[in-house]
């Protein structure tokens, strides 16, 4: 999992019953932030000192598919979301299942990046993150996921693009 | 029958010395309990550790499960032990009502909409030092973290906020850390630690002490 993952988390609640994943879907996550300053300043050092290690927990947790990386193949700090925004971060990843993704965010070691979120990350202002499912397999672009968080900005969660406020199952097994 | 009602009635059932001794025992416990750890905690006999045990899982305070003893299994195993754990519910009763969680719930959305983590847990930091414990588990365990000894560490059964943290863990969890390192003075360092079915922070002993 990449910066913004730590940076920008959903407010959750107790979860509801979310069915078992099934082998055709995969969730797919998405979420963006602004950093409070570049990455290579000494406001983000915390963060980036923290980076790598944070990547690999996630690549280790149960139920961890894929996470999306730039050209370095490290992470996502060489992707810019919005061109015009040098300080937005995108973080997206893909996962068996809502559980097992919570079970990273606010379960692990992760939990104590998260906590810090804010000496590195601005508050967001509206929609900045999204889950939705994907055929197993599917690795989402930068675009389609910015895509989902335009949906959640645009007409609120749902089905197609939700947050762990209100999961939705998987296509097949509705 | 209303929710003050069942409560009243589900808190009731701890008015008995025995009953508040063994769910006390009960749930302060890292790991669920057997029958015979229960009585001898509570200091009565395991006949009526079994009975008392029994009308706090009527009373919902307490939850079951059945277990063969590690290591044991197939026929001849004998039959599983019964096993006891705090039940995940909670019970709260205000006379007259009080809803401090629902203030709870509106301030923590606010705050988390205007990002005010670091603000928060400045002030955590502060309330848990204006108040400095000689005796630190003793302190944890007055407000309500169940802290028990795990080899080096104490980590804590409870989490006080709990329902605040799962629905805003990075705000409540954060809070709670910032809480705690002012409560833990120079003797003790806490860190986060999430785990399932405890607090999310531990503390460590430090060496210089």
């Amino acid at each position: 999992m990449t910066a913004p993952q730590a940076a920008v988390p959903a407010p959750v609640v107790p979860a509801p019953a979310v069915p078992a994943p099934t082998s055709g879907h995969q969730l797919a996550q998405v979420n963006v932030g602004r950093t409070v300053a570049p990455l290579d300043s000494p406001e983000l050092a915390g963060f980036m000192d923290q980076l790598a290690e944070i990547n690999a927990l996630a690549e280790r947790s149960p139920g961890f598919v894929w996470r999306l990386v730039d050209d370095t193949g490290a992470d996502a700090t060489g992707l810019h979301p919005d061109p015009d925004d040098g300080l937005l971060q995108i973080n997206c990843s893909v996962w068996q299942s809502v559980e097992a993704l919570r079970e990273y965010v606010y379960r692990s070691d992760h939990l104590r990046v998260l906590a810090r979120r804010r000496e590195w990350f601005q508050r967001p202002d509206g929609a900045h993150q999204a889950m939705w499912w994907v055929p197993a397999g599917h690795r989402p672009s930068v675009a389609e996921a910015m895509a989902r968080i335009a949906l959640i900005r645009d007409h609120g969660p749902g089905p197609e693009a939700f947050t762990f406020r209100e999961p939705h199952p998987a296509p097949d097994a509705r | 029958m209303t929710a003050e009602d069942s409560s009243i009635e589900a808190l009731g059932a701890l008015a008995d010395p025995v009953r508040r001794a063994l769910y006390r025992y009960v749930a302060g416990a890292p790991e669920e309990v057997g029958r015979d750890a229960a009585a001898e905690a509570a200091g009565v006999s395991r006949s009526l550790a079994a009975f008392h045990l029994d009308k706090l899982v009527a009373a919902g305070l307490l939850a079951v499960s059945y277990r063969r003893p590690d290591g044991r299994g197939g026929p001849g195993a004998g039959r599983p032990a019964k096993l006891y754990r705090r039940a995940e519910e909670e019970f709260a009763v205000a006379l007259p009502p009080r809803d401090y969680g629902g203030a709870g719930r509106l301030l923590a959305e606010v705050v988390e909409r205007a990002g005010l983590d670091r603000e928060l847990q400045a002030a955590a930091r502060a309330a848990g030092s204006a108040d400095p414990a000689p005796d630190v588990p003793a302190a944890l365990a007055e407000r309500g973290y169940a802290p028990f000894p795990d080899g080096e560490v104490v980590r804590l059964r409870n989490c006080p906020f709990h329902a605040l943290a799962e629905e805003f863990p990075a705000l409540v969890c954060g809070m709670n850390l910032a809480l705690l390192e002012g409560l833990a003075g120079a003797e003790w360092t806490p860190v986060m630690d999430p785990g399932a079915g405890r607090c999310c922070v531990a503390l460590s002993k430090n060496n210089n002490h």
